[in-house]
């Protein structure tokens, strides 16, 4: 009952991926390639490729990925459905815990303690795309810095501190930019 | 504030976000808090962190994570509903139709320029946001909460620790730091 193996397959990832998007990863093509055998490596690539370019969680992408070419529309739902539904319940449930209980000292102090390490762990994140926009890796080679970017990532903060601007509005725009100067044979 | 109108606010908001959040969970947990924090001022900063906290702490993808705390908080299980379809919507939509055609969009000029230069605008709206929480943080004068934040951003962005465990750290902390402190009263 192929609907049933990929609702299984993605609740495992599903459940299993702490940490989020890269973390997910090498469960997911254990998984679909090395288990299932549903995509081949080559194919796989292809689909980080895709989900690198468009919006939305990896393994939701993947799900849809592999449920539409396994079993049609019908097996992208389903592998969606697994995929999310772990998350549902523990989310909902530990949600409704801290609304509950978070005026508690205890909840209070780890809370306290949380809040610093989530803002750092989102500069971590603002790094690792900078890096990848300024030196197409993890590392800085400054013989390979791409000014242009540089330029579109200041600009683009310079309005998001200095303009009503909202956040989706910037990207466009740092977006159709570097489009234009490609135009222009700059970059 | 109308119950419906919430809903269907936070339906259209979510989707909206979703549409547009290239380059991991992050990204749409800070378009999340320019929207409902800073815009529609349905929660506090404050409350935003944790929400994000619980939304990395459980397994899973951090964007339907984060739609599920968002949505629970501000309608209860309805809203978690209504947040998860909405973020699910635009990556189901185009994974089912870009699996078809994806070697013609990855060598398009166009494309790969637009998504280039999207890169750094979303680096810029983390650094914004980051600039603004960071600065929240450091204006409580507290030496442990900038500790916290230096300590784990080393942690995620040098060491590449898992940021489960960083946050299963800092829980640690939290209640030792209660623990401490009853003790200190009681003596």
């Amino acid at each position: 009952m192929i609907y049933l193996q990929l609702f299984l397959s993605f609740l495992q990832i599903g459940a299993l991926s702490f940490g989020g998007g890269y973390a997910a990863m090498p469960l997911i093509e254990a998984q679909i390639v090395t288990t299932h055998s549903w995509l081949t490596m080559t194919e796989f690539a292809n689909l980080v490729t895709i989900a690198e370019m468009t919006p939305g969680p990896i393994a939701v992408n993947a799900a849809t990925f592999v449920g539409t070419k396994i079993a049609g529309v019908p097996g992208a739902l389903v592998a969606t459905a697994g995929c999310i539904l772990p998350a549902c319940i523990l989310v909902t449930l530990i949600a409704k815990l801290y609304l509950k209980y978070r005026n508690l000292s205890v909840l209070q102090s780890v809370l306290g303690s949380l809040r610093p390490a989530v803002v750092a762990m989102i500069a971590s994140a603002g790094v690792t795309i900078l890096l990848s926009a300024f030196w197409g890796g993890r590392t800085i080679v400054p013989a390979q810095t791409n000014y242009l970017m540089i330029g579109i990532f200041a600009l683009s903060f310079l309005l998001l501190r200095k303009t009503k601007l909202n956040a989706i509005a910037v990207m466009v725009l740092a977006g159709v930019l570097n489009l234009l100067a490609g135009l222009c044979g700059i970059g | 504030m109308n119950r419906k109108h919430v809903l269907w606010k936070l339906f259209v908001s979510t989707l909206y976000l979703s549409a547009f959040t290239f380059g991991g969970g992050y990204v749409i947990v800070t378009l999340m808090k320019e929207k409902f924090v800073d815009e529609l001022h349905w929660m506090e900063a404050d409350e935003m962190l944790d929400l994000i906290a619980i939304a990395q702490s459980a397994p899973g993808a951090i964007a339907v994570n984060g739609a599920i705390v968002v949505g629970y908080k501000l309608a209860g299980l309805i809203g978690a509903l209504v947040a998860i379809i909405a973020t699910i919507i635009p990556p189901f939509v185009i994974i089912s139709v870009i699996s078809y055609f994806y070697e013609l969009l990855r060598d398009n000029f166009i494309v790969s320029k637009l998504l280039a230069g999207m890169q750094a605008g979303v680096g810029a709206v983390i650094a914004s946001v980051v600039w603004d929480m960071g600065g929240g943080v450091v204006k409580q004068k507290s030496a442990v909460s900038d500790f916290i934040m230096l300590a784990a951003f080393l942690a995620a962005c040098v060491l590449r620790v898992n940021v489960v465990y960083i946050i299963l750290a800092c829980i640690a902390f939290g209640v030792l730091r209660t623990v401490l402190a009853k003790r200190r009263n009681a003596a």
